[in-house]
């Protein structure tokens, strides 16, 4: 790939979050690392990738990309343009080049905006079409394009299914004729049957208007399917990155070979041939993560004390890249795997101590 | 293989056609928690309720049988208060009369358009005031950053010391700096009731701050002041509006409140239900009815806002929507 | 005989000034002892109404309908009164929910709760009682489990959640555990550890297994037969392999059209089926189905689709099924 042919490049991103604790003034006690040192590079009009359970920072990482969280260190270039110091109003005019599609549909759309008014905010936005009568134009154009009736217009999103709000949120991105779309999780709320209407348009999408794609999501099944190359993260980490074929051929580091064993296939003959990695226990949390390879807790190949001091760098191993200090020796079958202790972990912020009940707020009153 | 006779199919091809019909416009939130609204029972006592009284506050005053500041009684000679006769219901007179020989019913008629506009104006002030505080502190909080996070801690103090303070000790000191008249009480309930609307906008626009459509609107370059007014502010007013209607009741109480305890409007002459209610109390042993009759009024007008305030809450809470 | 035969089983919800919905209509299916049987189906398909029925968990209120049978082990589930059912509900069958923390009480520690399940249906106290919920915790795979006993659920992870109540669920050794989406609030590597831990309950106990979920790849891995719903109704029912191999019903075609499968190359085209499940149904007797099926017929919008019994007792609700496929040989990997 020559340079001109590379849309975004990230470089060493990091966004770390301040855990604050306090009674009276808040004090910063420590850091969860979402996004830990990440490097990589999307082709223009390749799709990208990036799977990792919940917490591994895919998702921070897509809004650090799109400046939409601000990247703590790192820097992020699109199409030659460095994003992390570009001033807020130009930042703005870039937006309309580099979009996003969300998770949750109902939740990504205004509930007080009709759909018309969700798909002229972006064009007034940026002055795209000069008049009421071209912007119509444009937005009749792009319904089309995702497969929404034009009765669609003047209705609201909660009147719409799962799958149909999706392609609400779908043409909202593409009615600014982006050429980047990052789409956090753009599958996993619907239904399986609709699940696939979704990748199917957003393939055909590509093929026709040449977008670019940063896929994130949980599933590796929905990743493999849809990107030409696949970044596997863990922790905040990149752990492999390879062509999606070789992938699923030859997975390198450990953790992808877990994950790739653990995703259930509809085929029982698959099934029960299968080896099966089970890893023992959680993830480690992000506020606290391991020493050394981030992974070397759950690893059935771990090796004394390397694997615990010493972070392994993503390197080139036959077309891969991959953070592991012993992927030739696992994939060469010298290194077996063996038992693993389970570490307990303590879930973050989820599920607050009980027992604490914040008092309501009374009207205010004389009597 | 059935062959679906023509009239089946007749049937069906109406019923799709009528399926695709529904389609024609869309249903704003807005209108689909009027539509849940009509359906509730509360919801219509309510409104039934409040239309009266509001119907009798301004219309009634043009058709009222006497003045209510004319002392006819006394006049006439028919209520002697030091002999402890103030007549009750007669034919010409519906309520009897009050202790300077006026005629209770205009009185009533005349009370309710002071008493709606008391509670009325008093809310105005205190939606006012609270919406404003609390949609720049929720808007600050939400999308400001640092800067932001400062003006809301610094207006939220602001508004804990309004909340800190007792709300007779405030309006009676309010009373003490105006001297005591009806926009004093009006000022003064609106006033204290700030806090609340202020709070509750602020907690509401920054629960929306972090909902996934406004980072939609960041990123599609929407500026942050526009992503405030736009979806932040009409996306968190509703539980605002809903505790206007029930404020409108307390209102109405807590100005009564005030009236009766001599801060209000000192000229007694314009009748105002909580200023009768206080006039009413010297001659309890003699006539209660004259103490009765603001008191049910005050009840009822507050139990239609109650009512209906209640049922906007729930037709505009989205979890109840199906 | 089979330890849970569900027969016509229907759930009719009224609302008033609202056509009553058929959240269930008609869905019969049978479990035997030590069988593991998979209900699946998309959301709105009546999968969880049908667990809830059986169970009789459906929240009272008016307008609730409950017709059919759920017969098990000779007693009528639906019959019984508020009292014996509790008996029964944690004794002989238990149930497994999607989102483990809201299924625990967040004020009392874990042991308490599994000693509570301990107390109430095997009669054990104090100190055995202790140490019989030590050694479930054990079993279930939770790390160190005397000092779990003491926490809080909020302290353990969505997986250790899931497995502390898998513990309670089999701690009176039931005959029949329904596990409803037992996996979907987890991550992958967690969800197979689940899975894995619930196939080697099912080996080792004898307990029978009823596992709800939307997820095919669930089923293919560990059901023994299964039941695909749709809109209320069971379409197809068959034993996992024909299933997989040779879907008569539509909607099982579509289903296995439509997921992406981790085996498949890149850039082969799913096969969706069009529309939604909230498609408006203009033909209420109908197949619900017949909306979205590529394969309709005038006869799919008439009248309930009758069951059509196959070889092998297999069998599936459609006037005009897939076509069974010529016999592969044995497939590629």
């Amino acid at each position: 790939m020559t340079d001109s042919d590379i849309l975004v490049e990230v470089r060493d991103l990091k966004v770390h979050f301040p855990i604050k604790r306090g009674v009276l003034f808040d004090r910063t006690v420590g850091h969860v690392k979402a996004v830990d040192g990440v490097s990589l590079s999307i082709g223009r009009g390749r799709t990208y990738g990036l799977v990792g359970e919940s917490g591994c920072g895919k998702s921070t990482l897509g809004r650090a990309l799109l400046q939409l969280t601000p990247p703590t260190t790192g820097e992020v270039s699109f199409d030659g343009v460095e994003l992390t110091t570009l001033p807020p109003g130009k930042l703005r005019a870039m937006r309309k080049r580099m979009q996003m599609i969300f998770q949750d549909p109902m939740s990504s759309l205004d509930p007080r905006q009709n759909v018309e008014s969700i798909l002229t905010e972006g064009l007034q936005t940026h002055g795209i079409g000069g008049n009421r009568d071209e912007r119509r134009k444009i937005i009749a154009e792009t319904l089309d394009k995702v497969g929404l009736p034009r009765w669609a217009l003047s209705r609201y999103p909660h009147e719409f299914s799962g799958g149909q709000r999706q392609r609400i949120g779908i043409a909202r991105a593409l009615v600014l004729g982006p050429e980047l779309i990052v789409a956090d999780e753009p599958v996993s709320a619907l239904d399986v049957s609709i699940q696939a209407q979704v990748i199917n348009l957003l393939d055909e999408l590509q093929d026709n208007l040449g977008l670019t794609y940063l896929v994130i999501a949980h599933d590796l099944a929905v990743v493999r399917h849809i990107s030409d190359t696949v970044g596997v993260m863990y922790l905040g980490g990149l752990v492999e990155e390879a062509p999606s074929d070789r992938l699923y051929r030859e997975p390198l580091h450990p953790y992808t070979r877990a994950l790739m064993s653990a995703v259930p296939v509809p085929d029982p003959d698959v099934e029960d041939r299968r080896e099966r990695i089970l890893l023992a226990g959680d993830l480690p949390s992000p506020a606290n993560p391991p020493s050394g390879c981030r992974f070397h807790t759950r690893c059935p190949w771990a090796q004394p004390t390397r694997c615990a001091d010493e972070r392994p760098a993503l390197r080139e191993v036959g077309g891969s890249r991959v953070a592991c200090h012993y992927a030739e020796q696992i994939a060469g079958g010298e290194l077996r795997p063996h038992k693993v202790q389970v570490e307990i972990v303590r879930p973050e912020g989820e599920g607050e101590k009980p027992g604490v009940v914040s008092a309501p707020t009374e009207p205010g009153s004389f009597v | 293989m059935t062959i679906i006779s023509g009239k089946k199919r007749e049937k069906i091809d109406r019923l799709a056609e009528l399926a695709a019909r529904e389609e024609e416009r869309g249903v704003s939130l807005w209108q689909d928690a009027f539509r849940r609204l009509r359906r509730n029972p509360a919801a219509i006592v309510g409104a039934v309720i409040l239309t009266i009284f509001v119907l009798v506050a301004i219309v009634g005053p043009f058709f009222v049988p006497y003045g209510p500041t004319d002392t006819m009684g006394i006049r006439e000679g028919v209520v002697r208060v030091g002999q402890g006769l103030i007549p009750g219901h007669s034919a010409e007179h519906w309520l009897g009369y009050d202790h300077q020989g006026r005629d209770v019913f205009s009185r009533m008629i005349v009370g309710a358009r002071q008493t709606l506009l008391v509670g009325v104006v008093a809310t105005l002030i205190g939606l006012a005031v609270g919406v404003l505080i609390g949609g720049v502190a929720g808007a600050a909080a939400g999308l400001g950053g640092r800067l932001g996070r400062w003006v809301d801690t610094t207006l939220m103090r602001i508004i804990d010391m309004l909340l800190a303070m007792p709300g007779l000790l405030l309006a009676v000191s309010i009373a003490a700096l105006l001297g005591p008249s009806l926009t004093t009480v009006m000022i003064a309930v609106g006033l204290v009731s700030v806090p609340v609307f202020a709070r509750l906008l602020r907690g509401s626009m920054i629960g929306q701050s972090n909902s996934d459509y406004v980072l939609a609107a960041t990123s599609l370059g929407v500026r942050k002041s526009k992503i405030a007014l736009a979806h932040v502010l009409p996306n968190s007013i509703a539980p605002v509006i809903v505790q206007a209607t029930l404020t409108l009741a307390t209102a109405i109480i807590e100005a009564a409140a005030l009236s009766y305890l001599g801060l209000g409007n000192p000229d007694s002459a314009v009748p105002e239900w909580g200023v009768m209610l206080a006039d009413a109390q010297p001659w309890l042993g003699i006539r209660p009815a004259l103490a009765i009759y603001p008191a049910v009024g005050i009840i009822i007008t507050a139990l239609g806002f109650t009512l209906l305030g209640e049922a906007m809450r729930e037709a505009l809470d989205p979890k109840l929507r199906k | 005989m089979a330890l849970l035969e569900v027969d016509d089983l229907s759930v009719t919800f009224a609302r008033r000034g609202q056509r009553a919905v058929r959240a269930v209509d008609g869905v019969s299916f049978s479990v035997d002892a030590g069988e593991v049987v998979g209900l699946v189906g998309e959301s709105g398909c009546g999968k969880s109404v049908t667990s809830l029925a059986i169970m009789g968990l459906l929240p009272k209120q008016p307008g609730l309908r409950v017709g059919g049978r759920a017969v098990f082990d000779g007693t009528d589930l639906l019959q019984l009164d508020d009292r014996s059912r509790r008996d029964i509900r944690g004794r002989d069958i238990a149930m497994i929910f999607q989102d483990p923390l809201s299924s625990l009480n967040p004020v009392l520690p874990i042991g308490l709760q599994v000693t509570e399940v301990l107390t109430r249906h095997r009669g054990m106290k104090g100190d055995a009682a202790a140490k019989e919920a030590a050694r479930l915790l054990d079993r279930v795979g939770i790390p160190d489990p005397k000092r779990r006993l003491k926490e809080y659920p909020h302290q353990l992870s969505g997986g250790m959640r899931q497995r502390a109540l898998i513990a309670m669920a089999v701690a009176c050794q039931p005959r029949l555990l329904i596990a409803d989406e037992p996996t979907t609030a987890l991550d992958v590597t967690i969800q197979a550890q689940i899975l894995e831990l619930l196939k080697d309950l099912v080996r080792d106990s004898g307990t029978a297994l009823v596992m709800i979920t939307h997820d095919l790849g669930v089923v293919a891995g560990m059901c023994d037969s299964i039941n695909v719903l749709y809109g209320g109704r069971v379409v197809e029912t068959a034993r996992r392999r024909p299933l997989f191999r040779e879907p008569r019903h539509p909607y099982t075609v579509g289903l296995l059209g439509s997921v992406p499968r981790l085996d498949a190359g890149r850039g082969e085209r799913l096969n969706p089926i069009p529309g939604s499940v909230r498609d408006l149904l203009p033909w209420p007797d109908g197949c619900a189905f017949a909306p979205r099926c590529s394969r309709r017929v005038d006869a799919c919008v008439g009248e309930p689709p009758q069951l059509v019994l196959a070889h092998d007792g297999r069998s599936y609700r459609c006037v005009n099924p897939a076509p069974v496929p010529a016999p592969r040989e044995e497939e590629k990997r």
